[in-house]
């Protein structure tokens, strides 16, 4: 059985589909890549497979729950999500706002057991911001923090992660680093759907891409593929052009 | 960042946890003993301080009448208010990420008084005496609440920015009510109103600070239980709810215990400003922002400088006893400025650096 299951789904905000007759899924190990222009509706499908907003007809199926009726204990669990936008009231620490992924795993105080710290550190040292562990939130460049949002993220231990831009604000050298992680998770058992706009990573990394636009899934399959095709061009109104470097890496760039 | 002033957090371990609760119990406990066994004694040259010695512990003695049945039932009667205003101030802050929120700005407060208002009014204090105006206030507060509530409500979701300006508005309301029914009053109420509007733990009884305890405290433990949630929610509903937090659930049950504490401690003592704004600023100003240090702390230094405060309300003129609540707020002030400035500096180093 698919991880991730979504059957004919349409969600609603205010009285306008946002997102219309999706159906699609994800299986272990697999890394998906969300494209598709701004306002297209990719956040909130996003949120919808989260459980963070109904849908308005259809299913939803994470693991077998149902993310609207299952506790959000159990859900966060299964599935990690990384907001596009995350405003934290007050200045914690680096260190404690990766903890705060731990939440669905500890009881009474809460106080870090050894795993707890383990999987923060594990988490912090692969988004490459140990050094800041220290550090408080409101010192950080955006950067800086979107890298601590995700070490949160990572640090939930869940299966699946749905990420909304996990590179936004990043510079290429930790963008990069950050898909070649979230590759490297599917590789070790996890399954993947990320928003993004770098559609050079995407090819490089991700199995398959899913384009959405106007609320609907137009095109999926390979990054390859749904670069190439006219439901792109058409969404984007210009087109990809997909070469390969010398070394025969491919790459990506809007002709 | 949302206008906050906070400290530095760090992890918090056990050690941290029992170092922080053990120093705001024992101030707290100082404060308990020593607020009651001092005050100003009349004697035949005229009025003067003292700090009551042992004898106060003696049986029979005057000093001891004074000790058990004025002085210590003030003394309780403040920490428990002291520690329900500044609890509930602490989580109603976390909870909707708004560093103005607090009884008084959700209208709370104003509910409650505009009920005890109308109780004076229409004579619930002379068949029911003071019962009758802290019955009413009580349920004035629930009620306000129940109306910003439905008031910000979309949904099932609560935005903070609409809940603070929902009460503000009702609060507006309240206060206005307030002074077009204390026109229609006569004298006598409208002293009284005004008695009950300046706040203060003067006319307390031991009794009334036990019936106010037993829900206070039920609701501070409640509250305790719920600090990791409030952390969860600093990064707002949505993240929280990934996390795993229940956010509709945990709204419902920390707004209720929240009006449930202002409702009891403003129908003991009346309203009480600032505690509830100030206190929980300044804590996470020293601990940081981690309410499980920090809703802890919170009552212990609720209470701590509310009994404190009352003891400088009763003591600084002698024979006058001046309203707790301007004593809160000007002492309070010239306090909360110290730490914005502190804060407000550390900003502009930032910037520079």
């Amino acid at each position: 059985m698919a991880w991730l299951q979504l059957t004919d789904v349409a969600v609603a905000l205010g009285a306008r589909d946002v997102v219309r007759g999706v159906s699609a899924q994800l299986d272990q190990g697999e890394l998906v890549v969300i494209v598709g222009p701004n306002g297209a509706g990719k956040t909130t499908l996003l949120r919808a497979i989260a459980g963070l907003v109904p849908p308005r007809t259809g299913t939803i199926r994470v693991l077998g729950h149902d993310p609207q009726r299952a506790p959000r204990r159990v859900i966060a669990r299964e599935l990690a999500y990384l907001p596009q936008h995350y405003e934290l009231a007050f200045p914690f620490a680096v260190e404690e706002i990766v903890l705060l992924g731990r939440y669905a795993r500890q009881h009474g105080v809460g106080l870090a057991s050894q795993d707890d710290v383990a999987a923060a550190a594990a988490a912090m040292a692969a988004c490459d911001v140990s050094h800041l562990a220290a550090r408080r939130f409101d010192e950080l460049s955006g950067g800086e923090a979107r890298r601590v949002i995700l070490a949160q993220a990572l640090c939930q231990g869940a299966r699946c992660l749905l990420l909304d831009e996990p590179t936004a604000g990043l510079d290429p050298a930790h963008a990069r680093a950050i898909f070649a992680l979230l590759r490297a998770q599917c590789d070790a058992g996890a399954a993947v759907i990320a928003v993004t706009h770098d559609l050079d990573l995407a090819l490089r990394h991700a199995h398959a891409m899913w384009l959405v636009a106007d609320g609907r899934l137009a095109a999926r399959g390979t990054p390859a593929h749904v670069l190439a095709a006219a439901e792109t061009r058409a969404a984007f109104g210009l087109a990809i052009h997909v070469g390969s470097l010398p070394s025969g890496a491919p790459f990506a760039v809007p002709a | 960042m949302s206008g906050f002033i906070s400290g530095r957090g760090r992890r918090l371990t056990a050690r941290r946890l029992v170092a922080v609760l053990t120093i705001c119990a024992g101030a707290t406990g100082i404060v308990a003993v020593l607020a009651p066994l001092f005050g100003v004694i009349v004697e035949r040259g005229g009025a003067h301080l003292e700090l009551m010695g042992p004898s106060a512990f003696a049986a029979g003695s005057t000093e001891h009448t004074i000790l058990w049945v004025v002085r210590i039932p003030r003394m309780l009667a403040a920490m428990v208010v002291g520690a329900a205003l500044s609890g509930a101030g602490c989580a109603l802050q976390a909870l909707l990420r708004n560093p103005l929120a607090e009884p008084f700005t959700l209208g709370i407060s104003s509910g409650a008084s505009l009920a005890a208002v109308l109780a004076i009014r229409f004579g619930l204090e002379s068949a029911f005496g003071t019962a009758g105006v802290g019955g009413a206030a009580l349920i004035g507060a629930a009620a306000t609440l129940l109306a910003v509530w439905q008031l910000a409500r979309i949904g099932n979701h609560l935005p903070p920015a609409t809940l603070v300006l929902a009460g503000v508005t009702l609060s507006m309301f309240c206060s206005s009510a307030s002074v077009l029914i204390q026109y229609t009053s006569d004298f006598v109420e409208v002293t009284h109103m005004l008695q009950w509007m300046l706040g203060g733990m003067e006319t307390v009884r031991l009794a009334t600070v036990g019936y106010a305890a037993l829900p206070i405290g039920a609701a501070l433990i409640v509250l305790l239980g719920y600090a990791r949630e409030l952390n969860a929610l600093a990064a707002g509903p949505e993240v929280a709810a990934s996390l795993g937090v229940a956010v509709g659930r945990t709204q419902t049950v920390i707004f209720g215990l929240a009006s449930l504490l202002v409702g009891a401690a403003i129908a003991v003592a009346g309203p009480i400003g600032f505690i509830g704004l100030i206190v929980p600023h300044a804590l996470r100003a020293v601990i940081g922002p981690d309410h499980r240090l920090l809703v802890p702390a919170s009552m212990f230094g609720g209470a701590a400088v509310l009994a404190l405060c009352d003891t400088l309300a009763r003591t600084v003129v002698p024979l006058h006893h001046l309203p707790t609540g301007a004593v809160t707020a000007v002492l309070g002030v010239p306090f909360f400025v110290v730490i914005l400035v502190g804060q407000k500096r550390r900003a502009v180093l930032w910037s520079h650096a």
